[in-house]
């Protein structure tokens, strides 16, 4: 395999984990629409998931390009399998409570955030080009669910646990967001993309100050989940699809 | 053939579907128009990343053509420069605050943003400084949601990009 054809194979790869990823939480956060606490809420969390999905076309649409295959984003959404898809784990996560929905925007943002402004430097252009666009979104979504985090870890009793339960129970899945596959190495020398590792210590400088605002307890370290990348996702992902695919399964290349 | 200032005339008459007081040239997503031999090529940047005007746009721009006679040309779309609301004309600026819609204050969203930092927005029906942001997100992923505590009145606010 030359150099170019093993850099390509890879930056799909890492095109289609963000992607997903992208794609999968904002399809959680439209399962909102319709049920947010306030109005003025369920307008913030639906507009949200419209920019998430905004930029999962963007990496799908690249990631089709990069395959040369002739799949659309809407190929590449609609007709690959659970095993197929690569997002990290956490996004995949049910709703539950609002509280629960917070954090897991929390954590996935915060990670985005500095991976999109780190990408900002890569020497892709078209990569760069797509975190100069989102990042200026990004940045209002970090202040929304921090903002959001603060209040309810600061607020009641009630609201304090549940914020604190969240946490606890999303830590689990927090590590898979930082996976490295084996292609990434090739494009870190290539300055495509950055160290995980330098990623990683800013989200937990994030994480840290701003879950420290909300008087809420950072997990201590136990068993880490993960797979998201490879293709192994919790049950969760599987009934998501399922709801997601429906139209197109049912109905190929159904268009309105 | 037509002049890539009669272009842009044609443009001026393209509005926003969200925002229909603002053309697509007062918005500033047009980058480039270019009038050559093999015909007309214009080049557009979306605002959000999931704006869903964007391809109404698109459509709206081929039919203001196509009326004007004009069938020879393409649209592009880029991505970068990332567009930010600085683009916005002060025509612009100025049609958005008469429809009710308080304009942009300078400059995209930076880390200041992460900070306790929130702009004061003067109302765009009373003046009055004296208003509340409610929510980052309105009633579109461009605007913010303001109430006015003088007139008691909500409003939406362009928000910075």
């Amino acid at each position: 395999m030359s150099d170019a054809t093993a850099v390509n194979k890879s930056l799909l790869n890492y095109l289609l984990w963000l992607g997903d990823s992208n794609l999968v939480l904002g399809h959680r956060l439209s399962e909102w629409c319709g049920h947010g606490p306030i109005l003025e809420e369920d307008i913030a969390i639906t507009n949200i998931a419209l920019d998430l999905i905004g930029a999962s076309r963007l990496y799908l649409t690249y990631a089709g390009e990069l395959e040369g295959k002739g799949h659309t984003e809407d190929d590449l959404a609609y007709l690959r399998d659970v095993m197929n898809y690569k997002n990290c784990i956490l996004v995949e996560q049910l709703n539950g409570d609002f509280a629960n929905t917070m954090m897991r925007q929390f954590l996935f943002t915060a990670f985005s955030y500095h991976l999109q402004t780190a990408l900002l430097n890569s020497t892709n252009e078209q990569l760069r080009a797509i975190a100069e666009k989102s990042v200026k979104e990004t940045t209002y979504h970090l202040r929304h669910c921090s903002d959001w985090l603060i209040r309810l870890g600061g607020g009641t009793e009630e609201s304090h646990k549940r914020t604190q339960d969240a946490v606890d129970n999303l830590w689990m899945f927090t590590d898979d967001m930082f996976e490295v596959a084996e292609g990434d190495k090739l494009l870190v020398t290539e300055k495509i993309v950055p160290e995980m590792a330098t990623i990683y210590k800013q989200w937990e400088a994030t994480v840290k100050q701003v879950l420290d605002e909300a008087t809420i307890k950072v997990p201590q370290r136990s068993y880490m989940m993960k797979g998201g990348r490879k293709g192994i996702h919790t049950e969760h992902l599987g009934f998501l699809l399922a709801e997601m695919q429906f139209m197109q399964r049912a109905y190929p290349g159904a268009k309105w | 053939m037509e002049t890539r200032e009669q272009i842009f005339d044609y443009l001026q008459e393209v509005f926003d579907p969200e925002v229909p007081v603002l053309s697509v040239v007062d918005l500033g997503i047009i980058r480039k128009v270019e009038v050559d031999a093999e015909g007309t090529h214009i080049t557009i940047t979306p605002t959000y990343t999931g704006c869903p005007a964007m391809n109404v746009i698109e459509e709206d721009i081929r039919a203001k053509l196509t009326e004007k006679g004009i069938n020879n040309f393409d649209i592009k779309t880029i991505l970068s420069p990332a567009w930010t609301t600085d683009w916005i004309s002060d025509e612009g600026k100025r049609k958005l605050k008469e429809y009710g819609i308080a304009p942009p204050e300078r400059s995209s969203p930076d880390k200041s943003l992460l900070s306790n930092h929130i702009k004061t927005i003067k109302c765009p029906r009373c003046g009055s400084t004296d208003t509340e942001m409610r929510s980052f997100f309105g009633s579109t992923a461009c605007k913010a949601l303001y109430v006015c505590h003088a007139c008691k009145e909500p409003f939406d606010y362009f928000k910075c990009l």
